[in-house]
């Protein structure tokens, strides 16, 4: 019913701490020009706009899809707003797809960033409303006593955070756009890195970057002449649920096994294992690589830390999981998501440098926001569905 | 113009918004409770489940929750973790514990702070009690319970 | 494209100051009745989309807390735009055009009263060159206003007919928040707020939310007698720097309108979202309608105007008098941005 689409060019920004050299607009236009670039189109046959990003409160302007009109090309154009908290960037590329697919349109420009240096994103989260029962944790404060809560019940050790962290490190190496980059990176330099919340030390979590993503998704015509091989989208899907309600499960999420069921059954996978060839997920704590890995049905209940420990999750593994070093080593919170999206259609159609796993035919891009509430995901392959 | 000026990268524009929170009216309902020392919840009428803070709805059925409960100090740490680094605007001293404590007669963990006793002692199923803060600096807030506390003789 | 139709639309009480209700307070009551009255249950609803801005109630994440108001077990298929939910409503139908979903839940709630309205939308602007200058959004309507007084397209009179025309239609609309039988010489009797608007010139500040069921042809035949079927709809943008448009004339909305096909028949009702007077007037024109078309019967966005919900509310009051047989053809419109910089419409018909 729906008509095919493809991800036919794939840009980024560096990422990094502070892109002082370049406002708001110039960073989203960086991206988006290399997008473009690599779709080999211009600005005018671009036929709508979708952008994404977190809460408006990490730079301080409301509704910026108003402000960055005339940096995204949009004058004449639709253009459209996703917020779905993290998970944005992934959720804003499936309604990039949709718009495509729907028929609607036959090229679209979605872009998404944070440029959290412009503004203070602690502050954004934590506004200390006077009634709100309040331990002030940080995001890591939510998170870590589910890691624990992992850890004691699966009976992981204590180091398998910590190898995802040098995994994910050293494949951030290979990624000239990576944020952090830390070759020499090793088991030791992790473990004794400050600790921040147990189980979770400093290099196990995510930096704050600023940083940009662009795609441009093209109708199957288009893309069959487009100048770079296409990722041809094979499924798409979302999935929520509330933030905290009695009997939430917040190691399984059922929001996030929901929405791989849906996108395993519209890609026929039956053995995500063996049939998908590398993914990126969306893993701004360490731990949530091994939980993933049992959420997204790659493994058993209990076996994901013995894929990460047993290296089946590096470059060289059978299920490569963050090649381009993942959020832990980029996390521009409006993009992170997309980013996953963007990566996964590099690796399909062999576009991703060094950090390319050889032969890539069907990746995974997944993004996660909230309070385990939001998921997005999409399955993107070389050959036409 | 000198060359040795140092090129503009940036302005500070400070931003002042006022705004005039409001609570919900059910967590209104909750600190005017515990504004006396009584902690009550709400109960969902489709899955009976008890929130404590409650929010005025059950996500899990998509209803309205009014009928009130009062419910126990006491309860079980369901997770938790221990925070090691200092926070802006947090006046405990890392590091501490942060726990997901489900109390009694509740169906859904909130997370406070767990003190008075070593942190390697902490562990997930530990009982435990609220310690409150003197009655006179108590306000419509659940920091009126100053952090949590193993149950003596438990 | 698949057939698509609004089904069931309910828009909740308008309020300068809903009070203590957060969200999804706010929301519950609109999306329990308008499933009450289209016999949905949360299981047949494909996916929900919802329109909200964080910055009204000064909260990050504001919409998460909308979640709550839905039975969210098993897990919904969701997302949601930091827009008017009009756009909300577009992103449903992408999804009943691509297959994916059959019967959606659409909606949009806004809470402007704990916030500085005028000044959080400063905030939309370049926050490099113009937010230091802080213009404020009445000002920014009264540059606008000024130079279509200036063209000679409209007179002062001709806003305060706008106005006195709005007051009367919004006696017969139970939830407008402003409403009376003021004659066009006391209106223009009033003092100047930002001239050349006065006070009335200017959509009052409300809290409020809305929800509507919108489905693909076959479940809209099910679920409706009678379903308002959206035939035509386009958003279009344009540069948010004012001094680079002519603020007399709205070329987004001219294209949106000419894309949604407006003049493709009959129009017996219009409902345009102008949260000022004279934007009326600017629509009109490049909407193309004619003079006998009857305009926000509702009392339009100056009667009662949700931040976020405003442009959704007219789609929905159009579809209502459809859903309710008393039209058969009918325009609606939604702005986003400073002096109708975004615009959105929709065609709907019997």
């Amino acid at each position: 019913m729906a008509n095919r689409a493809a991800v036919v060019g794939v840009g980024q920004t560096k990422h990094k701490s502070r892109h002082k050299e370049v406002s708001i607009a110039g960073l989203v236009r960086q991206a988006a020009e290399r997008a473009l670039a690599d779709a080999g189109c211009g600005w005018q046959d671009i036929d709508a706009v979708v952008l994404g990003k977190a809460p408006d409160m990490f730079e301080g302007v409301v509704m910026p899809e108003l402000y960055l009109t005339d940096a995204l090309g949009g004058n004449g154009k639709p253009v459209l707003r996703v917020h779905t908290a993290g998970s944005v960037g992934g959720s804003t590329a499936v309604v990039a797809a949709n718009y495509v697919q729907s028929g609607a349109f036959r090229r679209v420009l979605t872009v998404t960033f944070e440029k959290q240096s412009e503004s203070n994103a602690t502050w954004a989260l934590s506004p200390r409303m006077p009634f709100v029962p309040h331990v002030n944790a940080g995001a890591g404060g939510f998170f870590a006593p589910y890691m624990r809560l992992y850890m004691q019940k699966y009976h992981a050790p204590e180091h398998i955070g910590c190898l995802v962290a040098v995994k994910d490190r050293l494949n951030a190496c290979r990624n000239p756009y990576a944020h952090l980059q830390i070759p020499n990176i090793d088991l030791a330099m992790v473990q004794q890195s400050p600790m921040l919340w147990e189980p979770l030390h400093f290099l196990e979590s995510c930096p704050s970057s600023d940083g940009a993503c662009a795609l441009v998704i093209a109708d199957e015509q288009i893309a069959e002449r487009s100048p770079n091989p296409p990722a041809w989208i094979v499924a798409t899907s979302t999935r929520a649920d509330g933030v905290m309600y009695a009997g939430k499960d917040n190691i399984h999420p059922k929001s996030l096994i929901a929405c791989a069921k849906d996108v395993y059954s519209k890609a026929g996978i039956t053995d995500p294992r063996r049939q998908i060839d590398v993914a990126e997920l969306y893993v701004p704590f360490s731990w949530y690589e091994p939980m993933y890995l049992e959420t997204l049905g790659i493994c058993g209940e209990g076996e994901g830390w013995k894929l990460t420990e047993a290296g089946a999750t590096a470059m060289t593994g059978d299920i490569p999981i963050n090649p381009s070093g993942g959020v832990l080593s980029s996390n521009p919170i409006g993009a992170s998501g997309m980013l996953r999206f963007g990566e996964a259609a590099l690796q399909v159609r062999g576009m991703a440098g060094e950090h390319q796993v050889d032969g890539a035919r069907l990746a995974l891009g997944h993004a996660f926001g909230g309070a385990h509430s939001y998921y997005a995901m999409w399955v993107v392959s070389a050959d036409k569905p | 113009m000198s060359d040795a000026r140092e090129p503009v990268t940036g302005i500070e524009v400070p931003i002042n918004l006022k705004y005039e929170f409001t609570a919900g009216a059910a967590l209104a309902r909750f600190l005017s409770s515990i504004r006396e020392g009584r902690i009550v919840g709400q109960r969902c009428p489709g899955c009976s489940s008890v929130y404590v803070p409650p929010r005025g709805s059950c996500s899990r059925c998509g209803i309205a929750t009014e009928e009130e409960v009062e419910v126990s100090d006491r309860g079980v740490i369901e997770s938790f973790t221990i925070v090691h680094i200092p926070l802006p605007g947090n006046p405990v001293k890392p590091p501490f514990i942060a726990a997901n404590i489900l109390l009694d007669g509740t169906d859904m963990a909130c997370l406070h702070l767990v003190s008075e006793v070593p942190t390697e002692r902490v562990v997930v199923g530990m009982r435990v009690q609220a310690v409150w803060k003197p009655r006179e600096e108590w306000g419509y807030t659940f920091e009126n319970i100053a952090w949590f506390k193993p149950v003596e003789g438990a | 494209m698949r057939e698509a139709a609004i089904v069931g639309y309910v828009q909740g009480p308008q309020r300068r100051y809903a009070g203590a209700a957060n969200e999804s307070e706010l929301i519950m009551p609109v999306v329990g009745e308008v499933m009450r009255q289209t016999g949905v249950t949360m299981q047949d609803i494909d996916f929900t989309c919802s329109g909200s801005c964080d910055y009204l109630q000064g909260a990050a994440f504001a919409f998460v807390e909308g979640l709550s108001a839905l039975a969210t077990v098993p897990p919904i298929k969701e997302s949601h735009v930091e827009m008017d939910a009009a756009w909300a409503l577009y992103e449903a139908l992408l999804k009943i055009w691509t297959g994916d979903a059959d019967v959606c839940l659409v909606y949009g709630f806004g809470k402007s009263s704990p916030g500085e309205l005028r000044s959080v939308l400063t905030l939309q602007l370049d926050p490099y060159y113009h937010v230091p200058l802080w213009p404020d959004s009445v000002s920014m309507a009264a540059l606008q206003a000024r130079a279509l007084l200036d063209s000679g397209a409209a007179s002062e009179r001709d806003l305060a007919e706008v106005v006195a025309r709005s007051r009367v239609n919004a006696l017969a609309n139970p939830n407008a928040q402003l409403k009376g039988r003021p004659t066009v010489e006391q209106l223009l009797a009033e003092p100047a707020f930002v001239s050349p608007l006065r006070r009335h010139d200017c959509a009052p500040i409300t809290d409020g939310a809305s929800a509507m069921i919108v489905a693909s042809g076959d479940a809209a035949r099910r679920l409706c007698a009678r379903p308002a079927w959206i035939r035509g709809i386009d958003h279009r943008m344009e540069t948010g720097i004012l001094g680079a448009r002519d603020l007399t004339r709205s070329p987004s909305a001219r294209l949106a309108a000419e894309r949604a096909g407006v003049a493709r028949g009959r129009v017996d009702l219009v409902e345009l979202h102008a949260p000022f007077s004279h934007q009326e007037i600017i629509l009109r024109r490049e909407l193309g309608l004619a003079n006998e078309v009857p305009v926000n019967l509702s009392g339009g966005a100056l009667a009662a105007n949700a931040m976020m919900v405003a442009g959704f509310d007219r789609i929905g009051y159009v579809a209502g008098c459809i859903l309710e047989g008393k039209a058969d053809r009918g325009v609606a419109h939604a702005t986003s941005g400073h002096c109708l910089q975004q615009n959105l419409v929709a065609v709907l018909e019997a």
